[in-house]
């Protein structure tokens, strides 16, 4: 296939997870900042989000204050920021529109219906209750797109770029949560938060949309260090980062199997997988949680350039 | 020019009505109208959701918009049709040889039929073809010729479409849509199918591959990109052709060959049908500044390692100036009769001409030899004097930059608007398809209608819509 629509569809993929992600950031930040300051401690949550977001610095270049409406308008609505859920939603749509015909009917209808509804919800919502149904729709969207996709696709190399941006999207996401509230994670006579940390926990699991499934898996009252467990090494929970390379590795095989070649793609997330394999929590704490992050980050861009110079570009 | 005078294509010029459309006449006589309303927004609806848009350049605010559709089918008998498939496949034939001949011998300057003059100050002849062969003799793969109907037995060409016509995805998802609402229309009526338009493309291009290509060869669609006006019909007929669809970036040549770059690596081209003007393709040969095109395109063309369809250079034949001529044209190239005639057509290049022309302005139409989609023009009898005189001065300075027509009574055909079902005029572009082994035409076209009473223009970019064509086996 063209390299251009190989790298559409990647990036479609990659913008519809990240609108997703985003308004699961809003809900559970939403929740965390309305409540009592007694049960979450002296945070701004607000401003956490962003740096969850990745995009503190492009918001306080724009803003002189993190807030309620503020942070909403910039992650939600912003037309100037480029990863906003709108702008997200409009360059998922322009990419769909420039590889039409690598699309399934269903996929172009759930990008184009979202885009022509996405009008709709005007500039900002009037009140709270309309902030939510607006974040509950996004995540509709998202599920639509990705059913639609999953459903209906052939399962060809155009199928396997767009599994592959969205789960490079996933991981980073992932990654970036706990990037920002990794202190929050380190076991128990490490930190200093105490009970106030269980909001926080919560918080974490439900923007990643894991909090039942934490209990499922663990039958335990919430510890931060399972929590970690959950989203680094836990290969059933499909947002952990275990889970997402697992995927990462699969979809570039069938590639390299199909096209009969492999290339630093494969391998770099044949690396990063079996990382991830032979890693144990307590080791991960014992060398440092933080340290392991970011470098799980920086491996990741490097898959993300891997696979642009090996396919897309 | 009043609706009433118009010849109906249901209802003739004296009511009654006419064969092809007995069973239509019967139904509308019986449906609902809130049936028709609702079936109208279902149409709306659907092709909202299709995503068929277009857009209209200079519209900041509107970059994507729909061409209206009306559901009521226009309609032609068999007897018609076979009338206008002859005349179309005789007109692009004729078109053809001419254009080989321009490029090569000149036979039809030589003899005086096209001054010289319209050709070679044309800017649209390209003299990179002069003395280029091109593969298997043809140019005009795809052509779209414009008809309109004065009576029941005059079919006119209104203008001939040599170089990208477009529209074609509209008669498809036309009737796609019209199956889906009026299943009972199509039970009473026998249709000759148009879905197996994009099949007989495909084996047009493949058949028009250069020789040096494989036994099966590649083709794509060349697409300026998502900002084109006419960006869904290439995503559409790309994807119905099962090619892919390209913007210049996705093609490079190397060593006189096109290649195209794929996740796998470059992948040779042997076919491109090309949706992007002549001035845009190659910026080493033409327009230096199009990003648009692909470097080195013309080297490889000329090469004869790539067809491009339609070929290079093909504007000398649809280009305004010399439609007059063409009448003269198929007589010249094939001895033969047009079957399908030109609308008188004065040349305002010509002295006497140009005398008629301004002694008449108030009933004619006016057009720019250069100009397209309705822009431009003058309709002498729906025009202000003081439009008439600021034209009177346009043609005095520059006569040779202008025809004239008289204004045509356009058949109408029963439309649905605001106040109900009323006449409104159309026109028709049937798709003329000409490959290495023969010429292929789908029973059908594009019908375009003005919806605005009493209005002739029905370029979808100045309001007008479109119809689905129904061509009746028997």
């Amino acid at each position: 296939m063209l390299s251009r629509t190989a790298d559409n569809l990647y990036w479609l993929a990659r913008y519809v997870e990240r609108a997703e992600y985003l308004a699961r950031i809003l809900e559970a930040t939403q929740r965390l900042a309305s409540m009592p300051l007694a049960y979450i401690g002296e945070t701004n949550e607000w401003e956490s989000a962003l740096s969850t977001a990745g995009c503190s610095s492009a918001f306080f270049a724009a803003h002189e204050e993190a807030n309620e409406a503020t942070v909403t308008d910039f992650l939600a609505f912003s037309t100037s920021n480029p990863s906003s859920i709108r702008n997200c939603f409009e360059v998922a749509r322009s990419n769909a529109r420039a590889v039409r015909t690598a699309l399934t009917m269903e996929m172009w209808d759930a990008i184009n219906t979202t885009w022509l509804e996405l009008k709709r919800f005007g500039n900002r919502p009037s009140s709270r209750e309309e902030l939510a149904r607006f974040l509950t729709w996004v995540q509709e969207c998202s599920l639509r797109f990705d059913g639609s996709a999953y459903r209906t696709m052939l399962r060809n190399d155009a199928y396997w770029f767009s599994r592959i941006g969205v789960y490079t999207e996933r991981a980073d996401n992932t990654a970036r949560i706990l990037d920002v509230k990794y202190h929050l994670l380190l076991p128990a006579h490490e930190h200093v938060g105490g009970p106030l940390d269980y909001y926080q926990w919560s918080g974490i699991l439900r923007s990643v949309s894991a909090l039942t499934a934490y209990h499922w898996v663990y039958r335990e009252s919430l510890k931060p260090w399972l929590i970690a467990d959950l989203l680094i090494l836990n290969d059933q929970m499909p947002r952990s980062l275990a889970s997402c390379y697992e995927n990462l590795v699969q979809n570039l095989d069938r590639i390299a199997g199909v096209y009969g070649r492999q290339g630093p793609a494969q391998r770099q997330a044949r690396s990063v997988r079996t990382r991830l394999q032979n890693s144990k929590m307590d080791e991960i704490f014992q060398s440092g949680l933080h340290e392991f992050i970011t470098s799980f980050i920086t491996d990741n861009n490097k898959l993300g350039s891997a696979i642009t110079q090996q396919y897309l570009a | 020019m009043p609706v009433g005078l118009a010849f109906d294509e249901m209802k003739g010029t004296d009511g009654q009505v006419r064969a092809p459309y007995s069973e239509l006449a019967n139904w509308l006589g019986d449906v609902k109208a809130d049936v028709l309303d609702y079936r109208r927004r279902e149409a709306e609806l659907l092709f909202r959701r299709i995503g068929i848009t277009f857009a209209v350049y200079g519209e900041a605010d509107s970059t994507e918009r729909l061409i209206p559709f009306d559901v009521i089918p226009r309609i032609l008998g068999a007897k018609e049709w076979d009338l206008l498939r002859r005349g179309l496949e005789q007109r692009v034939r004729a078109i053809n040889e001419y254009l080989r001949d321009v490029y090569t011998r000149r036979e039809v300057l030589r003899a005086g039929i096209v001054p010289d003059d319209l050709v070679f100050q044309n800017p649209v002849f390209r003299p990179e073809m002069n003395g280029q062969k091109v593969p298997h003799n043809i140019y005009v793969h795809i052509a779209g010729i414009d008809i309109v109907r004065v009576d029941p037995e005059t079919f006119y060409v209104l203008e001939d479409n040599a170089r990208t016509p477009s529209g074609v995805s509209y008669m498809l998802e036309n009737r796609e849509i019209m199956m889906r609402l009026f299943p009972e229309l199509f039970a009473r009526h026998r249709v000759a199918p148009v879905e197996n338009y994009p099949d007989e493309l495909l084996a047009t291009l493949k058949s028009v591959a250069p020789d040096s290509a494989s036994g099966d060869p590649t083709v794509v669609l060349l697409t300026p990109g998502v900002y084109n006006s006419a960006y869904y019909e290439h995503s559409f007929l790309a994807d119905k052709l099962g090619v892919e669809l390209v913007e210049g970036r996705d093609l490079f040549v190397k060593s006189g060959l096109v290649y195209m770059r794929t996740t796998q690596g470059p992948k040779r081209v042997d076919v491109i049908y090309r949706r992007v003007d002549d001035d845009f393709l190659d910026p080493l040969s033409f327009r230096a500044d199009s990003a648009l095109g692909v470097a080195g395109l013309m080297s490889a063309y000329q090469a004869g390692n790539v067809t491009l369809a339609n070929a290079v250079g093909t504007g000398i034949a649809d280009d305004k100036a010399i439609y007059s001529y063409m009448p003269d044209i198929v007589k010249f190239y094939l001895g033969e009769e047009p079957i399908l005639k030109n609308v008188p057509t004065w040349r305002c290049r010509e002295p006497d001409h140009l005398a008629y022309v301004l002694d008449h302005l108030e009933e004619l139409v006016v057009k720019e030899v250069h100009g397209s989609g309705g822009y431009g023009m003058l309709i002498g009898p729906a025009a202000d004097k003081a439009q008439i005189a600021s034209f009177r001065t346009k043609l005095k300075l520059n006569p040779k930059g202008f025809i004239a027509q008289p204004t045509l009574a356009l058949s109408t055909c029963p439309t649905c608007v605001d106040a109900g079902i009323a006449p409104r005029h159309v026109d028709l572009r049937p798709f003329v398809l000409t490959g290495r082994d023969k010429i292929r035409i789908v029973p059908g076209g594009l019908t375009r209608v003005a919806l605005k009473a009493g209005s002739l223009v029905v370029n979808s970019s100045q309001g007008g819509g479109t119809k689905d064509t129904w061509v009746l086996d028997r």
